[in-house]
């Protein structure tokens, strides 16, 4: 079934194509790796021979989603998740790009990683796999990296991962280096020395649990620096995870300003709050930590206006050992890329946005922001397709999962929606089985 | 003397994770029958077999003389066996320590854990694991519930009551664990709880547990019943947190003229071990106004009344 390459009629669908803003009941016609036509009534006009006839029955379909930030650990830390295995997770999950992140071990910082990343995919992944490599050697925040070479190798974007350049002369180099070869550069903005010993959101709820806050200013104080270097250069920026009301203010003023500044925000930070941490659960420790309510209020308002451009992610599996501490030596991290898909579904039953604008969010804005092929439903793009049943309602159980990792923040979590179908370059990688 | 105490209070939950959740009848019930045990604890005869056959483990993966020693003794006059279990912060990873330690304490069925840690939510996460009551002695900025808990049998001895005292917290707000445990007992209680310091040893959120808040001693002092100094650590003093000892101690420290600024008869209390210069001068915390060693004493006193209430509860009790 996996590598079956016949032509695929998804028949009697909700189409949903955010790339042209549509949504509308027909039918999508899949052949040789690409999509054919979208439209209405091509079950009755007939389709090739031996084309497999799937009747969709109203449910959706929609571009697989293309994660922007996912932390893999192949190569050097194969024990939390492999290629093979994070891609068996994102197929399940509608994920059918994958955007690695550079701070493996070695580091994606020399075009011969990319390389190895790139056949490593190309041989154990049943999704696309694109990485993002590093902005400064070895994630350093001291000396650039091979901008030019490793985009010419195959990477999408530049990035120190997890870690903010906190020298902003070298990060006034790296955008201006980068707005030469048009390379996007993707920035973690937390200023470590704000962060201290931090460990969750700065404010009662942390002052209660006797644990050292983080300020929003950790992230607003890198950002607005960004964009005003931003302003001095030619490149385009994205920041990679933003958490909190004032970021939104800074990213609009900066939209306003024409600058290519754009941001994104993970589901988990869409979907949860610091409240979730309870009594010290560190599946909810995050990096950005998560935030108050009205935080995550204001990004879903952002996300429904348009102003935060992505949702990913920030797939980051860590094992037992590292998370059954306390929470102050808990590593930070949630998986995500099985679960982003249908947490936020939860936005669109709650009514907080159209099912099209997170679709866009999910698939759309990364794929353009990356310059993928992808994201689009339109005729002749990769046939990168999902099917869903957006209302089905489940129970996540952890140990269903195909993540090497559990670290779940919606364990035993009530879940609405559910992907049916993968396909992946004109081939379904995955078929959820029910029972 | 071995008659049973004449409180029957029973802790109706296996641990004494914080003050946080207890009620006002809970907290007044372990201080009425920890004045009990004040008095027996001034006999000769001190012994009570109330916790016999039972087995106490002190493990304290922080060093600290004092709590350590009133849980010890407090056990042993019980009647129970003690054993100190001192972790310390060796090279291992802290974490394996900590589960690890616990997993192989419980194989030896010890009936109460009296555990102290110096990552908040660890002697939590550690009561997950094991099958007897566990009594938290401090963990991280958490809280310190049984440090709380002898504060306020202080007060109550000397003011006769909690209710509506002005008690004011004076120092290291941020990094502790006393003054966190204490704000929720006191508010329980129904005092009115103060807390000054200077803005970097607040910790952000403070004016919402329900305290009010000052900078300045005078106006944190004035007309209060009981002054509360917290310890400031040496490494937070040089400059991190505040400029200089010198500085701390030109505005926060303890002496008589700051003192004045509280009631006549406001009464002076500081957990543990002094700083003396920092944030207590010599002449108050030895002065007529000071119930520091005092607190020494009713920290034997409350510590077995928590471990009389838990155990009251253990299995076959």
């Amino acid at each position: 079934m996996l590598s079956d390459r016949r032509p695929i009629l998804l028949a009697n669908a909700r189409i949903v194509d955010p790339s042209r803003d549509l949504d509308f009941a027909g039918d999508l016609l899949i052949a040789e790796g690409v999509i054919r036509e979208a439209k209405r009534g091509i079950h009755a006009a007939g389709v090739p021979e031996g084309t497999e006839v799937v009747d969709c029955d109203g449910r959706l379909v929609a571009p697989g989603l293309v994660d922007m930030r996912a932390f893999i650990g192949e190569p050097g830390a194969e024990y939390r998740e492999t290629l093979a295995s994070a891609s068996q997770a994102a197929a399940a999950g509608g994920v059918t790009t994958i955007v690695c992140q550079p701070d493996t071990d070695p580091v994606i910082d020399d075009p011969a990683i990319v390389d190895f990343v790139l056949r490593r995919a190309r041989d154990t992944a049943i999704v696309h796999v694109q990485p993002m490599a590093a902005l400064t050697k070895g994630l350093e925040g001291h000396e650039l990296a091979e901008i030019g070479l490793l985009k010419a190798a195959g990477a999408v974007a530049f990035t120190d991962g997890a870690k903010s350049v906190v020298n902003a002369q070298v990060m006034r180099r790296a955008l201006a280096y980068a707005g030469d070869f048009d390379a996007l550069v993707v920035h973690h903005t937390e200023d470590p020395n704000l962060i201290g010993d931090g460990v969750m959101n700065e404010g009662e709820f942390a002052a209660r649990l006797g644990l050292f806050g983080i300020p929003k200013a950790a992230e607003t104080v890198i950002l607005e620096r960004d964009v005003r270097l931003v302003a001095l250069s030619r490149a385009r920026y994205h920041a990679a995870s933003i958490t909190c009301e004032e970021s939104l203010a800074v990213l609009r003023r900066a939209k306003e300003a024409g600058l290519a500044v754009t941001a994104a925000a993970s589901v988990n930070h869409l979907a949860l709050n610091e409240i979730d941490i309870g009594p010290y659960r560190t599946f909810f420790k995050m990096a950005p930590p998560l935030r108050a309510e009205e935080d995550r209020v204001a990004l879903v308002r952002a996300l429904g206006e348009g102003l935060l451009d992505v949702v990913m992610s920030d797939h980051n599996p860590q094992d037992v050992e590292v998370k059954r501490l306390p929470f102050a030596e808990a590593a930070p991290g949630a998986i995500g890329l099985e679960t982003m898909f249908a947490a936020g579904l939860r936005l669109v039953h709650n009514d907080d946005m159209k099912l099209i604008t997170l679709l866009k969010a999910m698939s759309t804005r990364p794929a353009e922001l990356l310059g993928l092929q992808s994201g689009t439903l339109k005729p002749g793009s990769p046939a990168d397709v999902i099917v869903a049943d957006i209302d089905a309602p489940w129970v996540l159980d952890p140990d269903q999962l195909k993540s090497k990792c559990k670290n779940t923040p919606f364990d035993e979590a009530r879940l609405q929606g559910r992907v049916l179908r993968t396909i992946v370059a004109g081939r379904t990688v995955f078929e959820y089985v029910s029972g | 003397m071995n008659i049973a105490p004449k409180t029957s209070f029973v802790l109706s939950r296996r641990h004494l994770l914080g003050i946080e959740g207890l009620s006002a009848h809970e907290i007044n019930g372990l201080l009425d029958l920890a004045d009990e045990y004040v008095e027996l604890n001034r006999q000769i005869e001190k012994k009570r077999t109330s916790l016999r056959g039972r087995t106490l483990i002190n493990l304290f993966f922080e060093a600290s003389t004092r709590t350590q020693s009133s849980f010890e003794l407090a056990g042993k006059r019980l009647g129970a066996d003690v054993m100190n279990m001192a972790v310390g912060n060796s090279s291992l990873k802290k974490g394996e320590t900590l589960i690890d330690t616990a997993m192989t304490l419980n194989a030896m069925h010890p009936d109460i854990l009296v555990v102290r840690h110096h990552a908040s939510g660890a002697v939590e996460l550690l009561a997950q694991k094991v099958d007897g009551s566990v009594v938290n002695a401090g963990d991280g900025a958490h809280e310190h519930p049984t440090q709380a808990l002898l504060d306020a049998l202080t007060i109550r001895r000397n003011k006769g009551r909690i209710e509506r005292l002005t008690v004011t917290i004076c120092g290291d707000i941020l990094h502790s664990r006393v003054a966190r445990s204490n704000i929720i007992l006191l508010n329980t209680l129904g005092a009115r709880v103060r807390v000054v310091a200077p803005s970097t040893l607040l910790p952000p959120g403070i004016e919402r547990f329900g305290v009010e808040v000052s900078r300045d001693m005078r106006e944190g002092l004035k007309g209060a019943d009981i002054v509360m100094m917290l310890r400031l650590q040496r490494e937070r003093m040089n400059g991190s947190f505040v400029p200089s000892t010198q500085e701390y101690f030109h505005y926060y420290g303890l002496d008589k003229k700051k003192l004045g600024y509280a009631k006549p008869d406001a009464l002076v209390m500081h957990p543990g071990p002094m700083n003396r210069g920092v944030e207590i001068d010599s002449a108050v915390a030895d002065g007529a106004q000071s119930l520091i060693r005092e607190q020494v004493e009713m920290g034997v006193a409350v510590r077995m009344a928590v471990l009389e209430a838990l155990s009251r509860n253990l299995p076959n009790a």
